[in-house]
């Protein structure tokens, strides 16, 4: 009983040049709805993939993150006794020890300067995260002003280099080697030896205490033991539940701002396809009586106009999408609101992310043609019939 | 009863009144109107601008409503059958062919002359041979795959008569098939609807300002001011051709 989908297409086909600006008008929206989208996506993913599910960040109770945390020497021997904290091959502890420090230095491209992280490791540091490594250069001795730089800090920061020198607590400092940390945050972070940045830096305690679980699923306990211990005020989170709460408010935010700034642009495009598509009918009032006085139904009629439509918002998310999809080769950095340091990421296309533009632009087709298609399908025959 | 040919009629109209309202007025354009068509009839329907003629033409094929009166078109009353069955009805008993033709554009003649064998349960082998079928009848089976702005305006109408014609419909409305064309393309069309009732025992029911086209009907019944007559000008009797 259907008009045949070919009528549909070939109609949009044949008013080519109204197709393309009005399915370009979509794209436009769908670009921006899927970049946002792929922007937050892309800042969870870094800061997820920053940690591991089975070590444990401990930091002092209700900080929000390691810059604002502090847990003195005492606490932190405490936590180092538990029994929880698995041994290496050597049979050290695997746990660190660290300090987190925010520095301001200039960027290399516009010398503005931008916060960045320092921290300071303990010789157990690179064993508790895997995705670290140093590709370039070598580690810090111990006891001297050597730092070593993330990749993305390397590249766009002055004196983030190879043999390069960075100032900060008061001190120079070489730059020894480079570490590739992947997409996570960590790339965007200078380490040097803790207890050399105490010292520069006059900090009596340590920002955090990581280490590695011997059993991955006694967090529970352990969490429960240390945050109900008198002598601690700290508290203890997964790895990877720390990070993702650190990316949660930036992304919660890119998402709402995206989808927010989308809804208001795809009324424009939405009036735009309705306006193609009014015309559309407008111009084929005959071919809509021919087509009812053969004997289709007012569902068809309503079917094949709207049909259109979907498939004008369809072509414009798939227009959208190819563009977006090209974001992913650009890398930017922002701000990470969480510790106010800089962090890079790219955009990241998902599965998720594709069908929820493609939805939306369908969507946007279905609500610029149904009225119109509606308008088709009420039309009196004879009238239609007669405007020829 | 029997009519001009003999045989029994296939449209029966009874008592058939239709006006239009323009604002508060009414005015009518169809008064009382009997009369019958015989199965395998070729009618013109005449008359000046407004006489109803097209009116009278939309109701026979219901795509119009009459306001009193009955329409039997085989038997089957379609005065009283909803929007979409009569819908329905029309896909299964009504062949159209309009003045200028009414194709669709952006389908080729094939897909046109498909068109009303969508809304039947052919396959879609079946389709296609009535399809070619069709269009061999109307002399285009070279024309299969041109699309309408390829075809002249005398090939154009034969691929509506090919539409019209595909599903073996019980009538053929025409309004004024001829009025687009030129003399010999009108000429051919007139001659083709004539073979189809010659030889397919096609009813056409045809409405017409051209006295040509006129000529090639077997019964010319003329509508004045809503009244309907008999060629020679006299308020016809309820059976046409005696």
């Amino acid at each position: 009983m259907a008009i045949p989908f070919s009528y549909s297409l070939r109609n949009l086909w044949t008013r080519r040049l109204t197709t393309v600006l009005t399915a370009s008008g979509m794209a436009l929206v769908v670009f921006v709805f899927a970049a946002t989208l792929m922007l937050a996506e892309g800042l969870r993913k870094t800061l997820v993939e920053t940690g591991s599910y089975d070590n444990v960040v401990v930091i002092r109770k209700s900080a929000n993150s390691e810059v604002q945390s502090g847990v003195d020497r005492a606490q932190a021997s405490i936590i180092e006794s538990q029994p929880e904290v698995a041994r290496g091959t050597d049979g050290r502890l695997l746990l660190a020890k660290e300090l987190v420090v925010l520095i301001n230095i200039p960027k290399r491209e516009s010398n503005k300067p931008a916060n960045v992280v320092i921290r300071g490791i303990s010789p157990a540091s690179l064993l508790l995260r895997p995705q670290v490594r140093l590709s370039e250069g070598r580690m810090p001795r111990p006891g001297s002003a050597e730092v070593i730089a993330g990749k993305s800090i390397a590249r766009r920061f002055k004196g983030g280099g190879i043999g390069e020198t960075l100032r900060f607590g008061m001190r120079d400092w070489t730059v020894v080697g480079i570490f590739d940390a992947g997409t996570t945050g960590f790339s965007s972070e200078i380490w040097g030896d803790v207890d050399q940045l105490m010292q520069a830096f006059r900090r009596p305690a340590y920002s955090s205490v990581s280490f590695k679980l011997q059993d991955v699923t006694a967090f529970d306990q352990f969490k429960k033991r240390v945050e109900g211990d008198p002598r601690l005020t700290v508290e203890a989170k997964r790895e990877t539940r720390y990070y993702e709460d650190q990316s949660e408010a930036m992304a919660k935010f890119l998402r709402i701002m995206g989808i927010t700034l989308t809804v208001i642009f795809s009324l424009g495009a939405v009036i735009g396809a309705m306006i193609t598509m009014y015309a559309a009918v407008a111009n084929r009032v005959v071919e809509i009586g021919t087509l009812r006085a053969l004997g289709f139904q007012k569902m068809s009629i309503l079917a094949a106009f709207v049909m259109e439509s979907l498939l004008l918002g369809l072509l414009g998310g798939v227009a959208g999408l190819s563009g977006a999809s090209f974001m992913q080769l650009i890398t930017i950095s922002t701000m990470n609101w969480q510790t106010f340091s800089e962090l890079a990421f790219s955009f990241t296309l998902t599965l998720d992310i594709l069908w929820k533009s493609l939805l939306f632009s369908v969507g946007m087709g279905f609500v610029g043609g149904v009225l119109p298609a509606f308008r088709a399908a009420r039309m009196n025959i004879v009238e239609a019939l007669r405007s020829s | 009863m029997g009519m001009g040919n003999g045989k029994p009629p296939i449209v029966e109209i009874a008592h058939l009144s239709k006006s239009y309202r323009r604002g508060s007025q009414t005015i009518p354009v169809l008064e009382d109107i009997t009369f019958d068509i015989a199965d395998g009839e070729f009618l013109a329907l005449m008359g000046p601008s407004g006489s109803g003629k097209s009116t009278l033409l939309n109701l026979i094929a219901g795509i119009d409503k009459a306001d009193e009166g009955t329409i039997r078109v085989g038997g089957v009353d379609i005065t009283s059958l909803s929007e979409r069955e009569l819908a329905a009805w029309r896909a299964a008993n009504v062949g159209f062919i309009f003045q200028f033709y009414n194709l669709m554009p952006v389908l080729t003649a094939f897909e046109n002359v498909e068109l009303p064998l969508l809304l039947t349960g052919l396959s879609r082998n079946e389709r296609r041979e009535h399809v070619e079928l069709a269009l061999q009848l109307v002399g285009l089976s070279d024309r299969v795959d041109h699309y309408p702005a390829q075809l002249s305006g005398g090939q154009q109408q034969r691929v509506a008569i090919a539409r019209a014609v595909v599903s073996d419909p019980a009538i053929l409305v025409a309004d004024e098939p001829t009025g687009d064309l030129d003399r010999v393309s009108a000429g051919e069309i007139l001659q083709l609807m004539d073979r189809l009732v010659r030889e397919f025992d096609k009813t056409i029911i045809m409405v017409t300002h051209d006295p040509r086209a006129a000529e090639k009907a077997r019964i010319i019944r003329h509508l004045e001011k809503g009244i309907l007559t008999d060629s020679d000008g006299q308020p016809a009797s309820p059976v046409a051709g005696s």
